[in-house]
């Protein structure tokens, strides 16, 4: 038996290891993920204060500002994706490994879910409360940023990894992506508007997980596409 | 693994940096056991070549070939025989030195224990950091976790640009050990540096990109070739 089969890990190893290193550091540098999440709050509890507190605008409008905020949160935590591996060199590692790179950009995507999306989705019904969103609005609410926050961070990732290097990055980034975000916005503020109607949001969600299920196979190997033109 | 037939060819290599042409024409045979000490002046390519060899950059024209086979064509399998080490040393801050180490083992796709990973550290002079986060270590010392792959890796085929910078005179010497250990035992080492190190072996090649430079004027070519002499 040769030793160095021992020593080589599978693809699924691989993957899981990658995972279980992004979500550390997230965890290490805990402060920049409470600061997407204060962000996020602070930008929804502008807008009551902004254009007065009347309980039916504030109903009209809630489920659009949540979405936008979690949206400019989203973006907000986008540099940190692959911006610091471009620094200190572990993006030139990730390349060279084995593993085909989409895989590897699709890997850090979830971790970038997992550390933003699911916490917004968490908190997007409380902040719903104050919209005076009823019940069902909300479960929508959270439900929809569920599903919908992996697909920022996937076209977030096609952005950030045409920028990197570039002065001015972050800022390109958002141009960028804001513009193909809007069906996300679009769907995700339908849904809770519709289940507010009592017309049922099946469809606006239906077509956000359709949306989802297409960035999934598509957004990966754009982005991995990009990271090579990047580091070239 | 190593194996003695391992063979390393670049056929007609050019890079073209922005509108510049660093080198064209760069044709090398690099047999297995061989220590390659790629040398010129700052800014004649030599991370560019080793990046090309890597496959992280395209070459403008010419193509890398790996035991008879193209290495674009059978790039995953290529990706298992080389160990790059560039200027970054993907050490992060946030993590213990054998954190590092092992996560960038594992994105390699070589996963080692726990003991075997801390018992490298320890010869290499980290014993005594092994519990503190990277960000309080020196830039030597994230060095020396980045270089401990090659106390552990397998592979045949070494890239290392500019290893000997930010280490002190025990870990070059521990580095030099090592990497004529490698060679020894038939692997194969291309590196880059502008100190003077003495790394025994029995094949040892020296890569001169000033020869491979062909400057605008004819003029400027008689100075290139006066400095490799």
């Amino acid at each position: 038996m040769n030793p160095a089969i021992h020593n080589q890990s599978s693809s699924f190893a691989m993957a899981i290891a990658l995972l279980r290193r992004d979500l550390l550091l997230v965890y290490r540098r805990r402060s920049d993920a409470v600061t997407v999440l204060v962000f996020f709050s602070i930008v929804v509890s502008l807008f009551p204060l902004g254009v007065g507190a009347d309980p039916s605008m504030l109903r009209l409008i809630g489920g659009g500002v949540v979405w936008v905020a979690a949206l400019l949160s989203a973006m907000l935590s986008l540099p940190r994706l692959f911006s610091s591996d471009f620094a200190d060199g572990t993006l030139e590692q990730l390349v060279l490994s084995p593993q085909p790179l989409a895989l590897t950009v699709g890997i850090k995507c979830l971790a970038h879910w997992v550390s933003t999306g699911i916490p917004l989705a968490l908190m997007a019904p409380l902040l719903g409360l104050q919209f005076g969103l009823d019940s069902d609005a909300l479960w929508v609410l959270s439900l929809g940023v569920l599903v919908g926050t992996p697909i920022l961070s996937l076209i977030g990732a096609v952005g950030t990894a045409l920028t990197l290097g570039l002065r001015g990055g972050n800022l390109l980034v958002a141009l960028l992506v804001l513009p193909l975000n809007i069906p996300v916005l679009i769907l995700g503020a339908g849904a809770v508007d519709a289940a507010q109607s009592g017309l049922g949001a099946g469809a606006h969600l239906s077509l956000l997980g359709a949306l989802l299920i297409m960035t999934l196979i598509g957004a990966p190997f754009a982005a991995a596409a990009a990271l090579r033109i990047s580091l070239d | 693994m190593l194996k003695a037939t391992d063979l390393l060819q670049l056929n007609n290599l050019a890079c073209v940096k922005g509108e510049r042409l660093l080198f064209s024409r760069l044709s090398f045979e690099i047999p297995a056991g061989s220590l390659v000490r790629v040398i010129g002046a700052n800014g004649t390519g030599k991370t560019s070549l080793l990046r090309i060899m890597a496959g992280l950059s395209e070459p403008a024209a010419g193509e890398i070939v790996w035991n008879s086979q193209h290495t674009r064509l059978s790039r995953s399998e290529f990706l298992q025989d080389i160990l790059y080490i560039g200027h970054g040393s993907a050490i992060k801050d946030e993590l213990l030195p054998a954190e590092n180490l092992m996560a960038n083992c594992t994105i390699q796709g070589e996963a080692f224990s726990e003991p075997e990973v801390h018992a490298v550290l320890e010869e290499l002079g980290l014993g005594e950091r092994l519990d503190v986060e990277s960000l309080s270590l020196s830039a030597g010392q994230r060095r020396r976790i980045a270089l401990a792959r090659l106390w552990l890796t397998q592979r045949p085929l070494w890239l290392l640009d500019e290893p000997f910078n930010a280490l002190d005179a025990k870990s070059v010497e521990q580095l030099c050990l090592q990497i004529s250990r490698h060679v020894r035992e038939g692997g194969i080492c291309l590196y880059t540096t502008h100190q003077s190190v003495d790394i025994a072996s029995d094949r040892q090649l020296t890569l001169p990109l000033d020869a491979f430079c062909q400057p605008a004027k004819a003029q400027s070519e008689h100075s290139g070739l006066n400095g490799l002499i």
